[in-house]
């Protein structure tokens, strides 16, 4: 395995008095596809932030990219996509001017954003839609654009919070195979979903549980583990335990 | 840079892409300026007034059509009794009862003196006041033509001696709307500034493109930058299509003083209020809260900036929030270049007092604005 690119001991964030993460510690390899599965309310998403620099954790340690998450966030930043659950490009600019602002933000030349975006408009088939208005695109689309756009800048590390949420089993299948290319490429992908099927096409997964990690290893050996035929299964049995839920 | 001129083209695109902020921005401003100035009316006219003339004399006729004439009163009716001009009164058909008594002319004429009667209905304290002022002028003036018809020439002139002249500087004709356009075209800015900025930073936090902004690299300065230059630059739009045109063309309002003064304090007064939006954006999560937040800011910086009353004659403690109000200096400056050709000597404190707002507020605001919580 290669160097971490994602370090964390026992990183906490409490609201209050409220834990929502509580003590977690993995590694991430680099050019891992690593899937961070949990229940609704499990802290995922908070988990998640405190990785982006998004938000500061109240204790415990943790680097990525080799930046430490309290006082380097900013150069985390510089080295990482990330797409959140809520669709965050801006619906009243066209593609390409997504793509260019987003680009442009990142430091690419205008060279380079035009080689990018014309590749990545070739690349997902929009080309009759390059100069439309991203509000009018479908959901599907929308989500692989948001996809391609937080990885234009090749970060070393890709966070997606729930990027399939909402869309077909046949968009969810392209988005997929976008990840795979991007991983290809020596891109870490960080992803959290609902999907069990997607799990299964996680290098490794750990499930998060009332803010902790329960398990963590390769969907194969939680399969063996629990002697479950899914990772369906495994996600039942551990989550039924759970005290947090959305209700 | 480079990141500043990639923020300002997506904030332009929006901005001329919303519809319906567009005419948020340019229409309403110019059609509120034309509109507001004819309704902060200082000058009372049309006052209602009923009379009770027991007397119907010449001289009570005289001194009837003397108020007819004077433009200022209107004759809501001839009453028999004060007891129907009470009614008028209290249907608010009439704002003033005037009795002439019976003998009116003969008590004049034999006795040298003679009372009339004014009511006053003062729910409107101020045409209340300046109804009864403008009456007793009139009357005053009637008094010293009969003392003059009356009275042989003599060597001492029994008319009052000593005459008041007055003359109007700065604005000679008295005309209102020189004072308020300027002050009404200030708030107006004021309005742009605070919602406008507010309102596009929060409606970011809604949609959670903020987020997608705050996991990049650029530095919250820019980002801050960004929004604020755009809204700048429409701000001056708006003055100057203001000053320039409607104040021009329609009220005939003419700068005075230094116009690069006023740009040059507009300039600091815009940052200001639109550091006054970022401050309010930080605090607010959604639309409505920093619509709310803003609306209650603006009635406290209109009402209290002296635009429509005086500052001077307010109680002390109220001075001292007029005197924290930033509108208030740019009224104030806008009157003086404006009307008076005030030069920089006359508005330096003015000048120190805004750049210190503006250093304040952006400095709070952008100490607030978190990337990272």
């Amino acid at each position: 395995m290669d160097a971490p690119v994602i370090k964390t001991e026992k990183l906490s964030k409490r609201f209050g008095d409220f834990v929502a993460v509580n003590e977690i510690s993995f590694e991430v390899a680099a050019g891992e596809i690593f899937g961070f599965l949990g229940a609704n309310g499990a802290g995922k998403t908070t988990a998640m932030r405190m990785l982006c620099g998004l938000s500061i954790p109240t204790s415990g340690a943790a680097s990525i990219a080799g930046f430490d998450v309290y006082k380097q966030t900013e150069k985390i930043k510089r080295n990482i996509g990330y797409m959140s659950q809520k669709f965050s490009l801006y619906e009243d600019l066209t593609v390409l001017e997504n793509i260019n602002f987003f680009g442009g933000i990142y430091g690419l030349t205008n060279s380079q954003l035009r080689e990018k975006s014309e590749q990545l408009v070739t690349k997902l088939g929009l080309q009759k839609e390059s100069k439309k208005l991203v509000g009018e695109l479908p959901l599907g689309w929308k989500q692989k654009l948001a996809f391609s756009v937080a990885i234009l800048h090749e970060p070393k590390i890709v966070f997606l919070d729930e990027p399939t949420g909402g869309v077909d089993p046949v968009t969810r299948r392209q988005f997929w195979d976008l990840i795979y290319d991007a991983s290809d490429k020596g891109i870490t992908i960080f992803v959290t979903t609902h999907y069990m099927d997607e799990a299964e096409y996680c290098n490794r997964v750990s499930m998060m549980v009332d803010g902790s990690i329960k398990v963590l290893d390769s969907p194969a050996n939680l399969k063996k583990q629990f002697s479950a035929n899914s990772m369906d299964e495994v996600f039942y049995e551990l989550a039924r335990g759970a005290k947090r839920s959305d209700n | 840079m480079r990141t500043i001129r990639f923020l300002l083209q997506k904030e332009f695109k929006q901005i001329f892409r919303n519809k319906a902020l567009l005419p948020l921005l340019f229409v309403l401003p110019i059609v509120q300026l034309i509109i507001l100035p004819l309704a902060a009316d200082y000058e009372i006219k049309n006052i209602s007034v009923a009379i009770v003339d027991h007397d119907h004399s010449m001289y009570s006729q005289q001194l009837i059509s003397k108020i007819g004439s004077s433009g200022y009163f209107k004759l809501a009716g001839y009453e028999t009794s004060y007891a129907n001009a009470d009614k008028l009164i209290e249907n608010d058909k009439a704002d003033l009862i005037l009795e002439i008594p019976t003998g009116f002319e003969k008590n004049l004429v034999r006795e040298n003196q003679q009372q009339v009667f004014i009511a006053v209905n003062a729910i409107n304290g101020v045409k209340a006041s300046l109804g009864s002022a403008y009456l007793n002028n009139i009357l005053m003036d009637y008094n010293s033509d009969l003392r003059l018809q009356w009275i042989r020439p003599e060597r001492y002139n029994p008319a009052p001696v000593i005459e008041i002249t007055s003359s109007n500087w700065f604005n000679p004709f008295m005309n209102y709307k020189f004072f308020m356009v300027p002050g009404i075209l200030a708030v107006l800015i004021t309005m742009i500034g605070s919602y406008m900025c507010a309102l596009n930073i929060v409606k970011e936090k809604e949609v959670g493109t903020i987020e997608q902004i705050n996991v990049t690299p650029i530095r919250k300065i820019h980002f801050i930058l960004g929004k604020l230059i755009p809204f700048w630059l429409i701000g001056i739009f708006v003055f100057t299509f203001g000053l320039f045109v409607i104040a021009r063309f329609i009220y005939g309002i003419i700068p005075l003083g230094n116009i690069l003064l006023l740009y040059g304090f507009l300039s600091i007064y815009l940052i200001a209020l639109l550091g006054f939006g970022l401050l309010i954006s930080t605090y607010s999560e959604t639309q409505q809260q920093a619509m709310s937040i803003a609306f209650f800011f603006v009635m406290i910086f209109m009402l209290m900036s002296g635009l429509f009353t005086s500052i001077d004659s307010m109680p002390e403690w109220a001075k001292t929030i007029a005197r924290c109000n930033p509108v208030t200096y740019f009224i104030d400056v806008m009157r003086m270049i404006v009307l008076k050709g005030s030069g920089f000597k006359d508005i330096r404190t003015h000048f120190i007092i805004i750049t210190l707002f503006a250093a304040g507020i952006n400095g709070w605001a952008v100490l607030n604005y978190k990337k990272t919580n």
